[in-house]
């Protein structure tokens, strides 16, 4: 971070009051998601969690994790979901509206003007044969946080796990199954079978 | 839903029927994605996708934005919005239900059996799409070895990711891709 990036939702929060007790207000929550966001190049959620936990403080790391946890669970975009749980959670609906913009806009913007550039100059050889190189390295690291969210499943010789995400890379990687017909099968196996495993665990 | 007669209509069908089964964020959607974009609609060619990923993964951001891409393609700045909108409204109105239900029921032990059950899920998933976008970033060697390199970097180092993706366009600039 460059010395003097934090020019506006820190105002040096008052070291007497105590960590949860820090309500960020509506121009405060739509500044600080604007902030990560643009920070995050290839993902926003490290930035989330440095933002919210460690600079602000607004959760704990633990408050934080299970705010995640369940957007994690939930279908669509995690971090999105993350800004309107964590916003609304401080200030309602308006909170949860303004951290949502907060993430999504300004971003947004800067992604339509580059897309207008491609537009214009996508043609151009010397642009394609750059954004070839990038999406070499973009799809190298796609795999490495695929590696990483492995590394727990491999740790614990979680098995049905592992033929569950081998089943559903077939499906949708080789033999390209529509995504809706895939998970309609797969949740409800999936989720079955990890209440057997946790019956069998426990008897 | 009849793509020709209003691209709007289609993007905001496509997408916000795509993000309420988006398990596992924004890149596990990406085989749907370019299943839909280049399959379903013809929006864009195999490589028009590749380098709209690349350009969203080289903008700030969410990586959902890919849509925002994708729908700018379709049917301009409306076509942008439409798609952004589609993809992060539905699924931000359930998570903001969802978890206002979840903190009436905060002992409850099914919300950790649901997430285990999907985290393999959501791995598998996003497996898939880097092989899909692989299939048509990947044309050479060289380009598979610069992705096996960057996915090397990337597990096993602390190094920022930007400097993997400008490395990535240096040497396709330079030709070498």
């Amino acid at each position: 971070m460059p010395p003097e990036s934090p020019p506006v939702a820190t105002p040096a929060p008052d070291a007497s009051a105590p960590s949860p007790a820090l309500q960020p207000g509506l121009l405060e929550l739509f500044l600080a998601f604007a902030k990560m966001s643009l920070a995050g190049f290839g993902g926003v959620l490290v930035w989330a969690r440095r933002a919210i936990v460690e600079q602000h403080r607004w959760m704990t790391a633990e408050e934080f994790n299970e705010t995640f946890a369940l957007c994690h669970f939930l279908p669509g975009p995690n971090i999105v979901n993350l800004s309107v749980v964590f916003g609304s959670r401080f200030r309602g609906i308006a909170g949860g509206l303004a951290a949502f913009a907060g993430l999504v806009g300004p971003p947004m913007v800067i992604a339509t003007i580059l897309a207008a550039l491609y537009a214009r100059y996508g043609d151009v050889d010397v642009l394609r044969r750059t954004l070839a190189g990038v999406a070499c390295a973009a799809v190298g690291l796609l795999f490495a946080v695929v590696l990483k969210m492995m590394m727990p499943l491999l740790k614990r010789r979680d098995v049905t796990g592992l033929v569950i995400l081998a089943a559903v890379f077939v499906a949708i990687g080789l033999i390209r199954w529509p995504l809706q017909i895939v998970l309609l099968v797969a949740i409800p196996l999936s989720l079955a079978i990890t209440i057997l495993t946790r019956r069998m665990v426990k008897a | 839903m009849n793509s020709e007669s209003n691209p709007i209509a289609a993007l905001l069908w496509t997408f916000g029927l795509m993000s309420l089964f988006a398990v596992g964020g924004a890149n596990s959607a990406i085989p749907e994605m370019h299943r839909a974009a280049v399959g379903v609609h013809h929006w864009l060619t195999d490589k028009q996708f590749a380098d709209v990923f690349a350009i969203s993964q080289l903008s700030p951001g969410p990586n959902v934005l890919i849509v925002t891409l994708i729908g700018y393609s379709v049917a301009g700045v409306a076509g942008a919005l439409a798609a952004t909108v589609a993809m992060c409204g539905p699924t931000a109105l359930l998570a903001y239900y969802v978890s206002r239900f979840l903190d009436r029921s905060r002992d409850a032990r099914w919300p950790a059996i649901i997430q285990a059950a999907l985290v393999p899920l959501s791995i598998g998933l996003m497996a898939a799409s880097g092989l899909i976008v692989a299939q048509t970033s990947d044309q050479s060697w060289i380009a598979v070895l610069i992705t096996i390199v960057a996915a090397a970097l990337a597990f096993a180092t602390r190094i920022n990711p930007l400097w993997m993706l400008l490395a990535g366009g240096l040497l396709g600039f330079a030709g070498v891709v």
